[in-house]
């Protein structure tokens, strides 16, 4: 545990952009709410407490509150992170939340992720190829232990939306299926027991609203909550793709 | 008034309802499935060490198989499990994770050669065979003889839930988002669907169907200190129960999970333990050993987690600003083990204890973690008092964990049950017996009453703070209905949720909102809430015995003769103070491995006196059936291959035993 705080509490002052698209009189505005820190308080725990003692209107995600599920993704004094685990001990007592952009917005921090997250998946058909007609009653096939291992790396995304809010293809154009997009093909492709090829792949991803829309600012990279190697997966398919298009293999 | 029909109606897209409806979708019926969240958002995810299932492919596991699996579960059950739900559970348990496997999960593998592993506290070299090279890998966990539990190195619920959710989208199975289902819509021993909530708009719209199917995890949230997501407020029990003719079994049993983080009660895997790490007091002595010499740190939770507290109420806990804990040290395994194969709980450790596990120990106590109770069903997943109603993992008391449930049996249920269950809502459909025959009057009654509640809530004039009362609750769970049990405090925290139910009649809702309202939500949910914990209580209550998680320190020695039963307890007057216990004897005569000491833990039950008999009997068949092989034996014992699935019958093929 660190070391007892011998200072006295801090005051907190959290700002909260604020707007309810259902109630036609809401007009997007920031909020203050002002409360006393306590030891090891995160984000979870002050927006719960503001909503139970000062207003129980506001709206907000959290489910898993462990940083795995990937709810409550929210932009974080302007920058996207899960809000369950960023420690308020860290952070200036003056902090600012907003939604999360690109994402419907269903009122103040709540955003409508899943929505966006299986269209794309339906979009990329993102799901293993091939996966019918197993025997369950044989032993499984034999993978590379380094492989599964890679595959996990990929495989690790909670699908928060930081790296499509952190996305400047995606502020410019709605259908661009971002690094969560492209980052599952990766995955899809590194597995042998997804029976597509590259041709295949090129069909869901060869174009603007796919892997040639990145314009390599690589912010998904540097919010991912989970240190996802978006960047290089994101090259990796390009020229992948790339060599595709113009009629290699 | 807005009526939706479906065949297939599944309440929680986590885990077991993702699987039962792609069973139904597979066999032609239309499934819908509601969530209250996103379904890759499900407290599956949570799930992090693995998966239980007797592939035997690590050296470590050799010699493993169904029988071995069985017995470790009907222990760590303390003998309050079906047995035949647990054999068809170990059985198809393979099945899963091979199918899972099939379907994309990237199951950590078997390297060929030496690798050193931690075991007890020492490092050993062990040697992987050159043919299991590839095949899913298995790691040790708590009341085990095998090591048997599959993983996706820390991130197998995460793993397993993204894979089943993806083939859902592949089936173009509909999931309603943000949809909660607030009452059961029933008549006459028949449930048609359910009445569901909008969370967003606050609409309400009957969902009517040929079967229903709740999948909605356990009730973790009616403690203080739960390692469950928020959302796990036992909703699915909660609306069974107020159907009055559903029963919910064995609420008193509520599983405790040896290493929440101190303070904040999230979960650290079993599988820390499971890989070598070691339980530490305040005086950095490993205590575990002491009590529990033969599993040590990988005994039962329900073992594990009552040695922790009994140690730190001798005064050898660690001291910090928010009270007493212990430590959990993993820092012997190294920093390459902990970076591949614990990197959630390395990523847990620096972001809300600002610790790195690889160089400190990390702060631990027990947290509530399962609700092994639920929704009392048959075999085949349907409530046998409410016909057309399912329930599958955490939510349903199936019954295979008894009153303490193993590490890794929990997502390896959702799983397996959902296969299961979902052949059986198929086979339900199937039969034009059970088409939906529901008139629009019902429903709109249903309708009617659920707005009638609403409104009272928000328009009632109630003066009541549910997020007052809540937290009540919880302190009442947590501080006299928790690891241990006394008949005092017992009553007392019976009465007093009885009090809290008398106010939550008045509860009133400041922010009026009819759409997404937060506190009204709160508000609703509540009044369901408190009535679980009134079954937990007063089933704790009526049990003077001590049997698996649930130890009476008033009566602590397990008590086969009065209590080999299992507890149902029903809500049939709605203005009733408290639920009805009514009991369901456990047929000593029909088990395959009749009541005696777990192997580790209390030695000092007291005997059924059909116990010797049975015992005597299951030699004997074995005597008559010497040279036969494990099958037949088994079969002789307690048969239970015709209540599977045709499909799931088939032997299973392991590296040391083919299927021929």
């Amino acid at each position: 545990m660190t070391a007892p705080n011998a200072r006295r509490p801090r005051q907190l002052r959290i700002e909260v952009l604020r707007h309810n698209p259902a109630d036609a009189a809401s007009v997007p505005r920031l909020q203050g709410y002002e409360l006393t820190e306590a030891p090891g308080m995160t984000l979870f725990i002050a927006l719960n407490e503001i909503r139970e003692t000062q207003d129980p209107s506001l709206q907000f995600d959290f489910v898993c509150r462990a940083g795995i599920c990937g709810s409550c993704g929210m932009l974080i004094n302007g920058r996207p992170g899960l809000a369950c685990r960023t420690l308020i001990q860290d952070m200036d007592p003056h902090i600012r939340l907003a939604p999360l952009p690109v994402f419907e917005l269903i009122g103040d921090l709540s955003v409508d992720t899943g929505k966006w997250m299986r269209a794309v998946g339906e979009r990329l058909e993102a799901w293993l190829h091939g996966a019918a007609g197993a025997d369950v009653d044989r032993m499984e096939a034999p993978m590379d232990p380094d492989l599964a291992d890679a595959i996990y790396e990929l495989d690790r995304c909670i699908e928060c939306g930081c790296c499509v809010a952190a996305c400047g293809s995606a502020q410019m154009r709605e259908d661009f299926v971002g690094a969560v997009g492209l980052n599952r093909i990766a995955r899809f492709r590194l597995d042998p027991r997804d029976g597509r090829d590259d041709g295949d792949f090129y069909e869901l991803i060869g174009d603007d609203q796919g892997v040639f829309g990145c314009m390599t600012l690589l912010g998904c990279q540097d919010v991912c909550p989970k240190d996802l190697p978006l960047q290089t997966q994101i090259a990796f398919l390009r020229r992948h793709m790339a060599r595709r298009g113009f009629g290699g293999g | 008034m807005k009526i939706l029909y479906t065949d297939v109606l599944v309440v929680g897209g986590g885990l077991a309802g993702l699987r039962m409806a792609i069973a139904a979708r597979r066999r032609g019926h239309e499934a819908v499935i509601l969530s209250l969240v996103p379904p890759k958002r499900s407290h599956s995810a949570a799930a992090q060490g693995g998966m239980q299932a007797s592939l035997a492919n690590v050296i470590q596991g050799q010699g493993d198989n169904e029988d071995v699996h069985f017995e470790d579960t009907v222990r760590g059950s303390d003998w309050g499990a079906d047995q035949a739900v647990v054999r068809m559970f170990v059985h198809t348990a393979p099945k899963a994770v091979r199918e899972l496997a099939a379907w994309g999960v990237p199951w950590s593998r078997v390297r060929r050669g030496d690798r050193e592993v931690v075991i007890n506290g020492e490092r050993v070299t062990v040697t992987e065979r050159d043919g299991a090279h590839g095949l899913v890998a298995q790691r040790q966990f708590g009341g085990t003889k095998k090591w048997r539990t599959c993983y996706v190195s820390d991130g197998t619920g995460h793993a397993m839930l993204y894979t089943v959710s993806d083939q859902a989208i592949a089936a173009d199975i509909p999931v309603h988002e943000r949809m909660e289902a607030i009452a059961l819509i029933h008549d006459a021993g028949r449930c048609h669907g359910a009445v569901v909530r909008n969370l967003v708009t606050g609409e309400l719209t009957a969902y009517v169907a040929k079967a229903t199917a709740i999948a909605t995890g356990g009730a973790g949230r009616l403690y203080r200190v739960t390692t469950n997501a928020v959302i796990c407020e036992g909703m699915g029990q909660a609306i069974a129960l107020d159907t009055g003719v559903a029963a919910l079994g064995n609420m008193e049993a509520v599983q405790f999970h040896p290493t929440g983080i101190f303070p904040a009660g999230i979960l650290v895997t079993e599988g820390c333990r499971g890989d070598g790490g070691l339980l530490l007091d305040g005086d950095g002595h490993r205590f575990m050993p002491d009590y529990e010499p033969e599993k040590r740190e990988l005994a039962s939770r329900d073992v594990v987690s009552r040695r922790m507290e009994q140690h730190i109420a001798a005064g050898r806990g660690a001291h910090s600003r928010f009270g007493e804990h212990l430590w959990l040290d993993i820092t012997l395994l190294g920093r390459a083990h902990i970076e591949h194969n614990l990197r959630e709980v390395q990523e847990i450790c620096r972001n809300f204890l600002g610790i790195d596990p690889v160089r400190e120990p990390i702060p631990v106590r027990p947290a509530q973690h399962y609700t092994m109770g639920g929704i009392r069903t048959d075999h085949t997943g349907e409530c046998p008092t409410l016909k057309g109603l399912f329930a599958a993992g955490e939510v349903a008391c199936w019954d295979m964990h008894g009153f303490n449930r193993l590490g890794g049996n929990s997502v390896a249920e959702t799983v397996v049950a959902g296969m299961i269950v979902g052949e059986a809502i198929a086979d339900f459909c199937d039969r034009t017996a059970n088409d939906a025959v529901v008139s629009t009057g019902l429903a709109r009654d249903f309708l009617g009453r659920e707005q009638a509640r609403l409104d009272d809530l928000l328009k009632g004039g109630g003066r009541e703070n549910a997020n007052t009362l809540k937290a009540a609750m919880q302190n009442v769970m947590t501080d006299k209905v928790g690891i241990f049990r006394h008949g005092e405090a017992l009553a007392a925290a019976v009465e007093e949720l009885q009090q809290l139910v008398e106010r939550s009649r008045h509860l009133g809702v400041a922010y009026k909102a009819p759409g997404a309202n937060p506190e009204l939500v709160v508000a609703y949910r509540l009044q369901l809430m408190l009535r679980l914990a009134l079954c937990t209580a007063a089933g704790a209550l009526a049990r003077t015995e001590s049997r698996g998680a649930h130890y009476r320190d008033d009566y602590p020695r397990r008590d086969d003769g009065e209590w080999l039963k299992r507890t149902l307890a029903r809500w049939p007057d709605p203005t009733a103070a408290l639920p009805t216990l009514d009991y369901e004897a456990l047929d000593i005569g029909a088990m395959e491995l009749p009541p005696g000491w777990r192997g580790y833990g209390a030695r000092d039950h007291m005997e059924h006196p059909a116990a010797e008999g049975r015992r005597a009997r299951i030699e004997q068949v074995k005597r008559d059936l010497a040279g036969a092989d494990r099958f037949a034996v088994q079969e002789a014992l307690m048969p239970f291959r015709h209540l599977l699935p045709e499909r799931y019958r088939g032997p299973n093929e392991r590296l040391d035993e083919g299927t021929a």
